[in-house]
């Protein structure tokens, strides 16, 4: 395992030479597959938490043939504990726009938008008159690209990208089946490429920096580094760029407050890691991947109520409309509930954790697939703690 | 087009690309379960009950939804696979109301036959069906109990992608996630046509159609009333699907045979009304073309539009309510029924019509919220006391306790239950119009229609709409106006179509001058009150059954009818006349349009 120290980065919020317009300039000037080629060699992977290779993405969507291609922005930052996007986009909304841009350019589109989660319209005061002026500018530049902003409605589903697109076409905001994906069917039934907001900015510094100075960051898997939303039992919260393959140990060495007993990485749909394990695990793709979301609890807290809260979390958040995600996340809670209050004996816990199982192989998004994932890490963890 | 080749528990299966890996395996008879899929619809891939195993797949397949891909290793009955369904099934039912014994749909539900293959232990999951659903009897016509929602979506699929109504619609998210109406409305106050395309395609006991049928036990039991039935042209290719009987078997004299052994007093054939309709409303639509084209009449509505299909009626009223001029104003058959069975019948058997009740028997929904309808009593009396759905007959026959195998063949009553080869044709798309055709053009020129055996081809079949020419020649002297006229008429079935037609309509392009619409797929034969399932192999054999009863009929023209002609001299006198406009022609409204 190659694991890294903790090593603080500036990539993201670095601001030194970054003149938005010289960078699209500096993309327009390398032809799109040189700009998929450094993208895919930098080995940057998606940042909202499923890791799809970024440059492979744009890669097959400028594969396909369609006169009408999309580039999205999914700044519906909605897992628990991550708020690094608002900041990105607060701080530093140039980037992403620049980011889009590129994207727009090689794969061929004419036409962005920035998904905004509703609890960020905030935002819109600047982030409007911003994109007016961007995309004024970039016309002049010679680039046929026209971004909007779409504001969403407040559900988390609508993170997950197929449901994005039905939300963005007036319909109730559902996952899709898939295949097809969005570079061959997204938005508006056109090839589409949707990326969290961080990725899109990691492309602008790629473009910007080259890719040796990412690259040689992070490890095999997690190339690069990452923006870490840390929140919980910390004197620290708050947001900051870490390099991938940090281990856990040394994260809560800098950020927990001596008696960390657990840290959730990758929020309510991420993986607890128990104290016993701080030592063999690191952050990224070959260890504990997270679009971000770092909660730190410690011995203080009852990682029972931590799982009720997710449980209730998914519940109401699940679209419903498929059968595992739906009934799942009902009976899970439920379970955990009969079990702790002594209504089913702790052998039931047995059955609920086979339960996660199917709703992992079974459901149709990422979100039923991924109840999983807290859920047997904290009751095979805790276990002790779930039972009357 | 090109095949993809894959392998499925070990069986090679090629076919075309674009199909689902569920269509690849049943093309080798390998049974995969299935729950919100429905043959008539599209994709959903919500309920996971049909998920499979494809090599190098990390997670399981919903094998409805994905497409078949050169190639691909398939595994449908692993220990993975049976797991996943068998759970699936048990968190389905762990929601549902199980009380099975009192359900309608007992024995004929999807979920049931489930729980029952994947032997499914009720104490594997803790309820967590929602208290206190209360069910919606708002409508006349159709029944929603959320406490047995399996939120497959398939009604709303069906509203929205067969009908275009998008009456039902899904509401809230999570455990909240429900089938509901715009702004959660009762279904009564919902722009909903009463269709019941929903509730036959609903796999359980969720949506069902409002039942009168103890009512009818009561009025049979009942000495002093007079219990006359009507039974609708598709009823009889249809009944027997719920007796035993496979697809498309005629059963028209068993049938009548149980009704008599029910205690009916007397058994009668909407076929009458349906060959009377035609002679009605072929005058209506010969007088609007005479007083279009030789009349000058610009207030005139062409083309004229049916109304026998209550479903059509209530659509046109909810969605082009500025357009009820174009519907011809004769009732449904039903309804012309019911107005004479008060009356004429009446009259004939010397029973006083306050004893009589009028029950039809119907493939339908809609045309309960129809007899129900304030202004259907024209005689003084309601034209229809209560209207039965298919099922609801078949569930009366085992009621009875009879074996329906075992009757034999009986005939209708008399008066009333004679009636021709074109009355049967009302049963399926195209029907009407055929019928129509056949009467109009000999009244017209003194010929038969220049078709082989009468069967008018270009209406039959399933297409959505399907249109029709025939150049009028050689017109007898007083209908030359109609000399070298090329009557144009379409057809269409489903009321996405009828949709299509109207908008055309609207803007006052259409080229037609007669138009028949019914709002089922298929016409009556895939009406809302027929048996479950239907799909469209289904209505194709119970539409074969329609021609063949066609076929087989002495008369096959409306206006041969021996009973029709007697009907005109003993008491209608002739038709559109004062007593036909008092009781057989009726008026619309308008109605919300959201």
């Amino acid at each position: 395992m190659n694991k890294k120290e903790l090593k603080r980065v500036d990539i993201i919020f670095d601001c030194a030479n970054c003149e938005p317009l010289e960078i699209v300039k500096k993309a327009l000037a390398m032809k799109p597959d040189e700009i998929i080629d450094q993208i895919i060699s930098s080995g940057l992977k998606g940042r909202g938490g499923a890791g799809f290779p970024t440059g492979l993405k744009w890669k097959l969507a400028k594969e396909e043939k369609s006169d009408t291609k999309y580039v999205i922005c999914n700044a519906d930052e909605g897992e628990p504990g991550t708020f690094k996007d608002r900041e990105i986009l607060d701080v530093v909304p140039s980037k992403v726009l620049v980011g889009m841009c590129i994207c727009a350019y090689a794969i061929g589109a004419k036409e962005g938008f920035v998904y905004l989660r509703n609890e960020y319209n905030f935002l819109l005061k600047d982030l409007i008159p911003l994109i007016e002026k961007f995309n004024k500018n970039i016309q002049k530049l010679g680039l046929d690209f026209h971004i909007k902003v779409f504001s969403g409605s407040g559900a988390y589903i609508c993170g997950e990208e197929s449901a994005l697109f039905e939300s963005m076409e007036g319909k109730r905001g559902e996952p899709r089946n898939k295949p097809p994906y969005p570079t061959k069917v997204g938005y508006n039934g056109k090839p589409t490429v949707i990326n969290n907001v961080e990725t899109l900015v990691y492309c602008t510094m790629i473009v910007r920096i080259g890719v040796e100075p990412f690259k040689k960051l992070g490890t095999n898997d997690s190339r690069g580094s990452k923006v870490f939303s840390v929140s919980g039992d910390t004197s620290k919260a708050g947001i900051y760029e870490l390099e991938l393959g940090v281990g856990v140990d040394e994260f809560v060495n800098e950020f927990g407050n001596g008696d960390t007993k657990a840290v959730q990485v990758g929020g309510a749909s991420g993986h607890c890691v128990p104290r016993k394990d701080f030592k063999n695990k690191i952050i990224g793709f070959e260890g504990i991947p997270t679009g971000g979301s770092m909660m730190i609890f410690n011995s203080s807290r009852s990682m029972y109520n931590v799982l009720k809260d997710y449980l209730e979390f998914f519940e109401e958040e699940s679209c419903g409309q498929c059968t595992p995600c739906r009934v799942g996340t009902q009976q899970l809670l439920k379970g955990i509930e009969a079990v702790k209050h002594g209504e089913k004996p702790s052998s039931y816990l047995n059955q609920l954790l086979k339960l996660t199982e199917t709703m992992r192989v079974a459901s149709k998004c990422g979100l039923g697939q991924s109840v999983h994932n807290s859920f047997s890490s904290i009751v095979k963890n805790f276990r002790e703690e779930m039972i009357y | 087009m090109s095949k993809i080749n894959l392998t499925i528990d070990n069986k090679k299966v090629s076919i075309e690309k674009g199909k689902t890996i569920l269509d690849a395996a049943k093309k080798i008879n390998v049974h995969i379960p299935t729950l919100c899929h429905h043959e008539d619809l599209c994709v959903a891939g919500n309920c996971r009950v049909c998920v499979v195993e494809v090599e190098g797949q990390k997670v399981l397949s919903a094998s409805c939804a994905i497409p078949a891909e050169e190639g691909m290793v398939i595994k449908t009955n692993t220990p993975k696979v049976r797991n996943a369904r068998k759970d699936i099934v048990a968190l389905l039912v762990s929601e549902h109301n199980t009380q099975c014994t009192t359900c309608y749909r007992s024995m004929n539900c999807e979920l049931q036959e489930l729980s029952a293959e994947y032997n499914i232990d009720n104490n594997r999951y803790l309820s967590v069906l929602k208290p206190n659903i209360e069910i919606d009897r708002s409508s006349w016509s159709i029944e929603k109990d959320d406490s047995k929602c399996v939120r497959c979506q398939r009604c709303v699929r069906t509203c929205a992608e067969l009908q275009h109504v998008n009456a039902l619609t899904v509401s809230g998210k999570g455990k909240a996630m429900k089938i509901s109406t715009f702004m959660d409305l009762p279904l009564n106050e919902a722009v909903c046509t009463n269709c019941g395309q929903c509730v036959i395609h609903c796999p359980t006991g969720a949506l069902t159609e409002r039942r009168y049928y103890d009512r009818v036990w009561e009025a049979i039991g009942d000495e002093k009333k007079h219990v006359v039935m009507n039974t609708a042209p598709s009823v009889r290719v249809a009944i027997g699907e719920m007796l035993g009987y496979p697809v498309g078997s005629r059963v028209t004299g068993k049938m009548v045979t149980a009704m008599k052994r029910m205690g009916v007093d007397s058994v009668l054939d909407t076929d009458f009304t349906a060959d009377l309709t035609i002679i009605e409303e072929g005058n209506e639509l010969l007088q609007r073309l005479k007083k279009a084209l030789v009349d000058k009449d610009a207030s005139i509505k062409l083309p004229m539009i049916t109304s026998c299909s209550p479903g059509w009626v209530k659509f046109i009223e909810h969605i082009f309510p500025e357009h009820l001029g174009h519907l011809s104003t004769c009732k449904s058959p039903q309804q012309m029924f019911g107005a004479l069975s008060k009356t004429y019948y009446a009259e004939k058997k010397g029973i006083d019509p306050k004893d009589i009740v009028s029950v039809a028997i119907m493939p339908c929904a809609a045309k309960k919220f129809e007899a129900r309808r304030p202004e259907m009593k024209d005689s003084g009396y309601r034209d229809i006391d209560a209207g039965l759905t298919t099922r609801e007959l078949g569930h009366m026959i085992k009621q009875a306790g009879l074996n329906f195998s075992d009757l034999e063949d009986g005939t209708f009553d008399s008066i009333m239950g004679e009636s021709t080869g074109a009355g049967v044709l009302f049963g399926a798309t195209g029907g009407v119009m055929e019928a129509a055709l056949r009467t109009a053009y000999e009244v017209v020129t003194g010929r038969e229609v220049p078709f082989d055996n009468l069967n008018i081809l270009p209406v039959r079949g399933m297409e959505g709409i399907k249109d029709a020419a025939i150049k009028i020649e050689g017109c007898l002297p007083e209908w030359s106006f109609l000399e070298g006229v090329e009557l144009k008429v379409a057809v269409a079935h489903g009321l996405i179509n009828a949709r299509q037609i109207m908008d055309q309509v609207a803007a006052g392009e259409s080229p037609y001058h007669f138009i028949e619409v019914m709002a089922c797929p298929g016409g009556c034969i895939g009406g809302g009150g027929q048996p479950i399932p239907t799909n469209e192999e289904i209505r194709l054999k119970r539409a074969a059954a329609i021609y063949e009863e066609d076929m087989g009929m002495p008369m096959r023209k409306s206006h041969e009818n021996p009973e029709i002609i007697k009907i005109y001299k003993e008491f209608l006198k002739e038709p559109l006349g004062h007593v036909s406009h008092q009781l057989l022609h009726t008026t619309y409204k308008k109605r919300n349009h959201y």
